[in-house]
């Protein structure tokens, strides 16, 4: 008699830890060709409010430490990622119905992102903050610096395009709450205990699972969040109204590019670390 | 306190200017009547009519965006960078030679003093277009490619009507951008003067439109279809609405929105320069500035010390004619921003802070406020979270830096914040830790063409100034 196989329950990931949704409710996650490969927690508008709190409490220490030492955080995520990369294979595999071949495409991919960003950590503030010679005894100096709470609707690719969208964002030292694809959400929790084993502080990155619909407005209406990646939004209208939620407290945007169906193969530019950037001036006095 | 100093009446003429009775809109290279209602604007300082101004209205906003957009297409997208730039540089060059001109006007229709029109306004409008001029053929180097996005909305306040429109349109048009530009309703002037200085540098028709109007007009302008860009500086009130009606378009939007910046003294400050950076800091401009440090923040034990030098400072400032070559503090803008500052100030007595205002005679006609600071205010109050706009301080007190921290971005605003101390340490870990787009530390309200300015939060988003204000106006690397 063959052994059977002890299966895993996918739940929450925020604040660091694993939780059921607080509303109880879980969805059927369902294979390419429509064969249960899992119930994936549905979460609620509390788990969402509750996922902003974990990033906002983690976005002070996080956002301090030296970029030196985020590049190593995230260069460990891609060195988890990477021993643990026929997990993801197999899961990308059974969620998209994709060759083996394209799922070890994926993988590589990803773990190439990580380790692409992780590298611009201590680098792009050199790229994009100037001295600026001003026309007076002054020192002057613009930085960026994070936005702060970064709330993200992750696309449907379920591991690079996760990837590609969330790690930009960490690196720079915002935190993140991310809503993971609706039909692919397994491998996005997955990530999840990839994170949690890799030294990012809990709350840095959360992972919501469930309605994009029914969470998304929540995070985009939310006055302690202060930018929304709408990347995932792939109802038109729907991105219009998180759109239009997110100006209550003027949210940095990122729009879905409709009909521009994004290439995650490709090199991304610094554009998606830069949305989510402010910049600071000083100044002081140059004098005795 | 007896005045120990009269000043003799020192007036700068205004026979320089020459105000018509009534203007039109400036559209494609021309003066045009327009087709609604007109509206009148006045002196502040006085409450005399200065001139009948044109309301623009949805098919005249129409009419410019077309001539934007013709000249974009044809004239404008299709010049080279170095060619754009001498248009630029002649602006510039036009506007120093017609800065007295300027200033004065600006004084008229605003009610700022003129030493502040004369001496800051002006120079850093022409140094603007300087600055701008030079990028125009240098963009490749900029990092955000070269490619213009097209027509650009732009909607500016009344605080710096002409050093608003230079750090909208410079940008725009050496990106290769042309612009529809609306003053704001109260001071319209100075924008209509820049209208003749586009004409005498023989600026291509339709590169640049100005259309005068109120919130209508602006409104025309942000949803216009054609519109590629709209840039907006004002109330945050008005920015969360423009942000909603661009909402699912493909419109490239800055915001430059209102504050409440904390002015944080620390007790090892050289004081009397603290002093002179919080006068500076919220009574500059009649303290019309979002980036006013209108919150001060100062060390517990030295309160009394700083107060009771700010008080003696206060009572020295000049309050009066904007014409007057001493004057330290204008006019109020207009009746209603007058009636604003009023009603927060009685909220501010209500809720239990205690106001003192300097002692000085207030002219008879126009509308006038006497510089005034609030102590024993809490966070709570809503003269320490709202934005007055206007000459009044609202004075808090800390006892370590990190309580200061606390209470400075304690706010949904982020745009500026100031620092007074002697350790270079601190200044740098307070720079570090304030949320909010200019810090000036041991100075304040300082402003440069070659120096980003904008917000955090809801002070709004994107650049003004600086290479990095290039961005508003440009692709991206990508494009």
């Amino acid at each position: 008699m063959s052994r059977i196989d002890v299966r895993k329950t996918y739940k929450l990931y925020i604040g660091g830890a694993f939780p059921r949704s607080e509303s109880g409710r879980s969805y059927v996650v369902n294979d390419a060709k429509g064969k249960l490969l899992a119930n994936a927690a549905q979460a609620s508008r509390k788990d969402a409010r509750d996922a902003v709190v974990a990033a906002r409490a983690a976005f002070g220490g996080w956002s301090g430490r030296t970029a030196y030492n985020r590049a190593q955080v995230v260069y460990r995520i891609a060195e988890v990622l990477e021993g643990r990369r026929e997990q993801f294979e197999a899961e990308i595999r059974a969620s998209e119905g994709v060759s083996a071949a394209k799922a070890k495409t994926a993988v590589d991919a990803a773990v190439d992102r990580l380790v692409w960003y992780a590298g611009w950590a201590d680098k792009i503030t050199q790229v994009v903050g100037n001295a600026n010679p001003v026309a007076g005894p002054y020192f002057n100096l613009s930085t960026p610096e994070p936005s702060g709470v970064i709330a993200v609707v992750a696309p449907r690719d379920p591991l690079l395009g996760l990837v590609s969208v969330v790690a930009p964002l960490i690196i720079t030292g915002n935190t993140v709450v991310v809503i993971a694809s609706e039909d692919h959400p397994l491998t996005a929790i997955t990530l999840g205990e990839v994170m949690a084993t890799s030294d990012l502080p809990g709350g840095v990155v959360n992972v919501l699972t469930g309605s994009q619909a029914e969470i998304a407005p929540w995070l985009a209406s939310h006055m302690d969040v202060n930018g929304i990646d709408l990347t995932g939004v792939e109802d038109a209208e729907l991105a219009t109204e998180l759109e239009v939620a997110a100006a209550d407290n003027l949210k940095r945007v990122r729009r879905p590019s409709p009909g521009a169906t994004d290439d995650w193969l490709a090199e991304p530019g610094l554009d998606r670390m830069t949305q989510f950037l402010e910049t600071k001036t000083v100044w002081h006095p140059i004098g005795v | 306190m007896t005045n120990i100093f009269e000043y003799a009446p020192a007036p700068e003429s205004r026979a320089i200017v020459d105000i018509k009775p009534s203007y039109g809109l400036f559209i494609n290279g021309e003066f045009v009547d327009g087709n609604g209602t007109s509206f009148k604007t006045v002196n502040p300082a006085t409450e005399e009519v200065l001139a009948e101004v044109a309301e623009a209205t949805d098919a005249d906003v129409d009419e410019a965006v077309k001539a934007a957009r013709r000249a974009y297409t044809r004239v404008w997208s299709r010049m080279s960078g170095a060619e754009r730039a001498k248009y630029l540089y002649r602006i510039a060059r036009i506007i120093q030679e017609r800065g007295r001109e300027l200033a004065v006007l600006e004084s008229i229709d605003n009610g700022k003093p003129i030493k502040e029109s004369r001496d800051v306004d002006v120079p850093i409008v022409a140094a603007h277009f300087f600055y701008y001029a030079g990028w125009a053929d240098k963009l490749k180097y900029s990092g955000y490619g070269e490619t213009p996005l097209g027509v650009a909305g732009q909607v500016i306040p009344w605080n710096f009507p002409l050093l608003m429109l230079a750090w909208k349109i410079a940008p725009a048009l050496a990106c290769g951008n042309t612009v529809v530009l609306k003053p704001a309703e109260t001071t319209p002037l100075t924008a209509l003067l820049f209208a003749e200085i586009c004409q005498q540098a023989d600026l291509p028709p339709g590169v640049v439109n100005i259309v005068t109007g109120a919130g209508d007009t602006g409104r025309a302008i942000v949803s216009h279809p054609d519109v590629d860009k709209v840039a907006f500086t004002g109330s945050t009130e008005v920015g969360k609405a423009i942000a909603r009606a661009v909402a699912g378009s493909d419109k490239k939007v800055t915001l430059e929105l209102g504050g409440k910046a904390a002015n944080i003294v620390f007790d090892d400050a050289p004081l009397d320069q603290a002093v002179e950076g919080i006068v500076n800091g919220i009574f500059f401009n009649q303290g019309h500035v979002c980036c006013a440090g209108s919150r001060l923040l100062v060390q517990e034990s030295v309160a009394d010390e700083v107060m009771d030098r700010l008080k003696r400072r206060m009572a020295t400032l000049r309050v009066g004619d904007p014409l007057d070559k001493n004057t330290d503090v204008g006019a109020i803008n207009s009746a209603e921003q007058l009636a604003k500052i009023r009603e927060l100030s009685q909220v501010g007595e209500d809720e239990g802070a205690e106001r003192w205002s300097a002692p000085c005679d207030l002219p008879a006609n126009g509308y006038w406020f006497a510089p005034t600071v609030f102590t024993g205010v809490s966070q709570a109050h809503r003269i320490a979270r709202e934005e007055i706009f206007g000459p009044v301080l609202s004075v808090l007190t800390f006892r370590t830096p990190s309580e200061a921290v606390e209470k400075a971005n304690n706010t949904p605003f982020g745009l500026s914040a100031g620092v007074w101390t002697d350790k270079g340490s601190r200044i740098l870990s307070m720079a570090n830790r304030l949320r909010a787009g200019v810090v000036w530390a041991n100075t304040f309200n300082k402003f440069d063409p070659t120096s980003p300015f904008g917000g955090y939060k809801e002070s709004g988003y994107g650049r003004e100034g600086g290479r990095h204000g290039l961005e508003a106006y440009l692709k991206g690397a990508d494009a």
